[in-house]
């Protein structure tokens, strides 16, 4: 954001939110009530977008405000929205006269086609919900953004009318965390793209972000081409990839460093976990951390400590268990908190923002709301099932139901987690809401059925994940509607930095809205969810809140239950770096921490004559370091290298070796503690 | 002093000895009594002793009388790249004798790659050779191997060694993997032995120092700067989750910042079982003497993990050691002198590692926890002996004045006032790290194997004389609750049907890392733990005989098609 604030001064020109209140006509304010938002508070009052919105450079014109401006600027209108209102109510063909208690799509005209073709489109009535506040007003959608909110809204002819009777319009949920294209084995996900956005719009989430999983060797670029061409063709919304970097070398350097510049992704996961595979040694997390934070990347951190997972599963599977309790046995919550510990020191050392995928247990999220109460920039998503359900399925004796659970990090077996977790999203010491959607058929994950090593992990939750955050956080008192949608929603779109296209109803904003009614209570079963997967661990769950209406670039995708999604409509929507919300304070911090050497003089005392040191190498095949790690040079940070010597010294130009050989001056001087 | 009876006793040759009107200061509790003496051993406690005549006296005048202390951390005669420390076996224990520590456990430190029972001898015939009090040994494991874990075993069965020390710093030279880590202290949950650990992220080290060298950062400040407490409190953490994992006991040698005593406070309030060691340095003086002008000075405070330049720590660290989630105090005494830190006068991590201490410590400690209030005596008397003891299974021998324990005593004087200077203590290093600091309590008379050794300010010590004291397996202080969560903590897999559904194909290239690093160490196989295998299978075993991992196996669906993939048995 802060490139675009400097583009503005180099245009000479006051950005629209702030010229606003100053440029635009009369603006009378009127108010309605004691209560209600006066006329045009929202109006004019959003910042201005469009030219933030990576990949869309339309011409930006200052947006209007009031009704004044839209009248001088011959804007066709002709009618009040009342009267629009009541024209709609004169049956118009498309008016759809299903009695319902939720919203109602109508048409102000017959101009336009009921089968949600209409590229205009206004929610009346409702109460918008963003995370900073709630207020009544109308919500006018063209071309796919929002383009007014407010009351009494000039809108022109014919538009489609949704009746929100006064419920809950928010922005769609963005799901952070989804893998629908992670094979294991060689075997997909059931889950494909289109199956996956189905089940995310079915539960209010109108866009992802997917884990692109490529293997160790390959090519993150070609991983990452074969995602977008296969998102791009299958996708019902939009979406957004991290990437994994499955192992550190030069190479991946250079391909990170293209995926930032050129393909617009600002995240990437690093493992700790999976030994031998996708598992990084504490060097290589630091190189990865250091480099990525100079590219301005969100490092998501997959934490759980693999060398001691590695040794537990030989132990339980020496010990004869290898059904799935043996998966949650061979990875207790400390080794997820150890790793949550270590990644977290060593986003601190670097001084780059941290954000822990898949927080499973109490013991690790304490040690995220540990480090934040430090200071640490650190960020949590908890998910679906570790916000719903708890790990005592795995002893379950129906092994198709048990292996159905099996995901990394397990979900805990301490049954109060998931109120843990809430408790601590309420309080915004949790960040952020995903699932982790992964759906194994049952075969599939029966390739660990003699061996729960090799069960493919993955769970389900993408369409459940707003519902249940909803039934267990908000209904219960511990969240209000606010918190709701920031979690859901605003959180993750401010961390990747698509705040605010998405993540908010403001003009300007993609039109990815949700109405939402919190009443609606849903049994959970595999029968009727979208995925497509045998087993859902939520089954039988009662979840109250659900979506009644869910849009998507300004179109009714899914209506009172029946889902109207077209595959291929999702688009990629790229991300620049350096997001706000991560590293305005890493910024900071990076000017505050620079490190001093002390000035003194030369040491001239007598030195003790030492040999080369015997540069010990282990003996043992482990070299403990990847090959690529051996002499990469830190990077050198630019913001901390104002180091000042007084005056050159003497070995400036000699080379530092290890094995130095320093002997006394010839001269003896023996005055060791000499000042400069 | 007087002599009782007869006059012809010659002074030295006594090892008769009585203490009279003291007050005995044990880590339960304090009472007025005389000690008697003899041979070396404790022979009887209480008022009105009838003691054989022409026993010499000491009148302790109500004086503390407490247990020697014992430093269980100290570095004596340590080779350094063909130099070693300034103070060898005579030179550190006469030191210690002054301070009122009767009893040092020293590292043995072993190149890696050679032989730890090698490098034990070698240990105990320098020490049998001067010290001038017993002494125990630690030993460090500095690589891991098979040969090692024998070597292991052998040292705890027959050289009475109970504690070994891993390193998780010191990258490509004493660091261990975490996968090393877990083998070691499986194996000495398994044989009784304590797990002490140095604990750093040596990984991130070896980044932040070549970041600050290459800032241009080369004096003692990029010591500290190069270990940020961050990273002791890290290591820490992963330490006690390893070591809960594998039940082991484990001790986290030099507790040096607030972070890591912390962490570890919070895991005992958890549960494990986790012993701290703040040393001396961490308990009195701070890290800012880091950026002292003076390159010699600044120097002489290098030790690892670094002194926290926090200057709030030293009291933070007293505190906890008073409330017992710190339990005992070592010194981790390494001396170096200026010239063999001078081997890092260009590049601070270079610089020999080690500051003194093992003469302070016990004055210190009164000084800043009982002077100001925070400890009593009694716990006192725990931190800086008894549970050292009892750790390293010494006790009730040593860290308790009682019928039948060894006769090291102490006569403390509370309102002693001493001035710390390098130019009167006993170490031969250049420089003291408490130069100039003022502390209040002090050793009036220190007997050592019934002998007086410290008396009017005289120091009597003999080399030689030290014996070595061998530390059984299992000590109760530590194994006690580990013993009983081993027979808690029993696996049992869940009976379930042999599953029957559809298995879909895969295959089973499982991209296995391309790099070289094998990552794990050689002994691979996991160790069987014997204690937990009430494993029982309800139903009949699988009628196939399939091995338990079927690596390349394929997998495919029975010919039958049995679709039944809920059935139970």
């Amino acid at each position: 954001m802060s490139d675009c604030r400097r583009q503005w001064n180099r245009e000479d020109e006051l950005p629209v939110y702030l010229a606003g209140p100053i440029t635009t006509g009369p603006n009378q304010r009127k108010t309605y009530g004691m209560f209600s938002s006066v006329e045009g508070a929202f109006e004019s009052k959003t910042i201005d977008f469009e030219n933030y919105a990576v990949g869309r450079k339309g011409s930006r014109t200052p947006r209007s405000g009031s009704r004044e401006r839209l009248l001088d600027t011959g804007d066709p209108i002709s009618k009040t929205p009342s009267e629009a209102r009541e024209s709609s109510l004169n049956g118009s063909p498309g008016e759809r006269n299903e009695a319902r208690s939720g919203a109602e799509v109508r048409f102000s005209s017959g101009t336009e086609s009921p089968n949600g073709k209409s590229e205009r489109l206004l929610i009346k009535g409702g109460r918008v919900v963003n995370d900073d506040q709630s207020f009544y007003a109308d919500v006018y959608i063209e071309d796919g953004l929002i383009k007014q909110v407010g009351e009494n809204l000039v809108v022109p002819e014919g538009v489609k009318v949704i009746e929100a009777n006064g419920r809950m319009v928010i922005p769609g949920g963005i799901d952070v965390n989804t893998c629908l294209m992670k094979s294991y084995l060689g075997t997909q996900p059931v889950d494909d793209f289109f199956q996956g956005t189905k089940a995310a719009l079915a539960g209010g989430t109108t866009m992802i972000i997917d884990h692109v999983a490529p293997q160790p060797g390959d090519s993150l670029l070609e991983a990452f081409e074969r995602w977008q061409e296969a998102a791009d063709k299958k996708a019902c919304c939009d979406y957004s990839l991290h990437v994994d970097i499955p192992q550190w070398n030069e190479n991946v350097k250079d391909e990170l460093e293209l995926l930032v510049q050129d393909k617009g992704i600002n995240s990437f996961q690093v493992y700790m976990a999976y030994k031998d595979v996708y598992q990084m040694t504490d060097s290589e997390l630091y190189e990865a951390f250091s480099f990525l934070k100079q590219l301005g990347a969100v490092v998501l951190v997959h934490a759980e400590n693999g060398d001691l997972i590695a040794q537990e599963q030989q132990k339980i599977l020496g010990m004869g268990i290898t059904g799935p309790e043996g998966h949650p046995l061979s990875r207790p919550e400390e080794l997820e908190a150890e790793a949550v510990f270590r990644a977290i020191t060593l986003g601190n050392r670097v001084n780059c923002p941290v954000y822990i995928t898949k927080v499973m247990s109490k013991s690790a999220a304490d040690t995220i709301t540990q480090a934040r109460r430090k200071g640490s920039v650190v960020f949590g998503e908890p998910i679906t099932a570790s916000l719903a359900t708890d790990g005592s399925h795995y002893w379950s004796k129906n092994w198709a139901k048990a292996a159905a659970y099996v995901t990394s990090p397990p979900l805990s077996p301490d049954q109060t987690t998931p109120d843990h977790l809430h408790t601590l999203l309420a309080c915004g010491d949790l960040q952020v809401v995903g699932s982790s959607h992964c759906a194994y058929s049952t075969s599939q994950k029966a390739i660990g059925k003699d061996d729960f090593t090799l069960i493919p992990e993955g769970i389900n939750g993408v369409e459940e994940r707003m519902g249940f955050v909803w039934e267990k956080a908000v209904a219960m008192g511990k969240m209000d509607e606010n918190q709701f949608v920031a979690v859901t929603s605003t959180n993750a779109a401010k961390i990747f930095n698509l705040y605010p296209r998405k993540g908010r109803i403001a003009a300007g904003s993609d039109a990815d809205i949700v109405i939402w009614d919190p009443d609606s209570v849903k049994t959970i079963t595999a029968k009727l969810q979208q995925s497509a997967a045998e087993y859902n661990i939520f089954e039988g769950l009662e979840c109250r809140g659900g979506p009644v209406l869910v849009l998507i670039q300004g179109q009714v995708v899914y209506e009172e239950g029946k889902l109207h999604a077209q595959q291929g409509t999702g688009r990629f929507i790229p991300r620049k770096p350096f997001p706000d919300y991560a590293y305005q304070r890493v910024k900071f911090r990076n000017e505050v921490k620079r490190k001093q050497g002390v000035t003194r003089g030369i040491y001239d005392g007598p030195v003790y004559d030492v040999a080369p040191t015997p540069k010990y190498i282990t003996p043992s095949p482990s070299a403990k370091t990847s090959p690529t790690s051996h002499q990469p040079p830190p990077i050198r940070n630019l913001h901390q290298s104002n180091f000042s010597l007084s005056g050159a010294q003497i070995d400036d130009n000699i080379p530092r070796r290890s094995g130095h050989r320093i002997v006394a001056p010839p001269g003896g001087r023996s005055n060791i503690t000499s000042l400069g | 002093m007087s002599y009782q009876g007869k006059k012809n006793i010659p002074k030295i040759t006594s090892d008769r000895l009585l203490i009279k009107g003291g007050r005995i200061v044990n880590d339960d509790q304090s009472f007025h009594a005389d000690i008697y003496m003899e041979d070396g051993l404790i022979k009887q406690i209480g008022d009105n002793l009838i003691v054989p005549g022409g026993v010499k006296t000491i009148e302790a005048n109500g004086k503390m009388v407490i247990p020697g202390g014992i430093d269980i951390h100290t570095h004596f005669q340590m080779p350094y790249r063909g130099t070693t420390t300034v103070d060898d076996f005579a030179q550190g224990s006469k030191a210690a004798l002054a301070g009122g520590t009767t009893m040092i456990v020293d590292h043995v430190m072993s190149e890696p790659g050679t032989s730890l029972i090698e490098a034990h001898d070698q240990w105990r015939q320098w020490a049998d050779e001067k010290a001038c009090c017993d002494y125990s040994l630690h030993v460090d494991i500095t690589h891991w191997n098979d040969s090692v874990k024998q070597e292991v075993d052998n040292l705890i069965k027959e050289k009475g060694v109970n504690s070994f020390q891993v390193y998780m710093a010191y990258k490509d030279y004493y660091q261990m993997s975490n996968s090393e880590l877990y083998e070691v202290f499986t194996f000495l949950a398994e044989r009784g032995g304590i797990a002490q650990v140095h604990a750093e992220n040596g990984e991130i080290i070896a980044e932040e120092q070549a970041r600050m060298l290459q800032m241009g950062i080369t004096g003692p400040e990029g010591h500290v700067l190069s270990r940020p407490e961050e990273l002791e409190a890290e290591a820490v953490f992963r330490a006690i989750t390893i070591a809960s994992q594998t039940n082991c006991p484990l001790y986290v040698t030099r507790v040096m910042s607030k972070s890591a005593a912390d962490i570890i406070s919070q895991a005992r309030k958890k549960g494990n079982v986790v012993f701290g060691e703040p040393i001396t340095a961490s308990l009195g003086t701070d890290g800012t003497h880091y950026w002292s002008k003076n390159w010699a000075k600044a120097a002489s405070f290098v030790t690892s993990p670094p002194l926290s330049p926090d200057p709030t720590t030293p009291d933070y660290l007293n505190t906890l050691l008073s409330s017992g989630d710190l339990s005992v105090t070592g010194s981790a005494h390494c001396t170096f002198s200026v010239a063999q830190k001078a081997i890092g006068k260009d590049d601070f991590t270079q610089i020999p590692e080690g500051v003194n201490g093992v003469e302070e410590r016990m004055a210190l400690i009164w000084d800043k926890a009982v002077t100001t209030g925070k400890m009593d005596e009694n716990m006192f008397v725990g931190v800086t002996s008894t549970n050292a003891a009892k750790i390293l299974n010494l006790y009730p021998r040593k860290g308790r004045i009682a019928v039948g324990s060894d006769a090291d005593l102490v006569i403390w004087d509370t309102d002693a006032i001493r001035t710390i200077t390098a130019k009167t203590h006993n170490s031969a290093a250049e420089y003291n790290i408490f130069e100039g600091m003022e502390l209040r309590g002090a050793p009036l008379v220190v007997i050592c194997q019934g002998k007086i050794v410290l008396e009017d300010g005289n120091l009597h010590a003999t080399s030689g004389v030290g014996r070595f004291i061998p530390c059984s397996p299992f000590p109760d202080f530590a194994y006690k609750r580990i013993k009983a969560r081993k027979q808690l903590a029993v696996l049992r897999a869940v009976p379930r049907g042999m599953y029957d559904g559809p298995v879909s194909e895969f295959s089973m290239s499982r991209g296995g890392t391309p790099s070289a690093s094998a990552r794990t160490s050689p002994t691979k196989q996991p160790v069987r733990n014997l204690h937990q295998s009430g494993f029982s299978l309800a139903g009949p075993p699988t009628p196939d005989d399939i091995p338990i991992r079927p690596a390349g196996r394929r997998i495919v669906v029975p010919p039958g098609g049995r679709s039944n993939i809920t059935s139970l048995s």
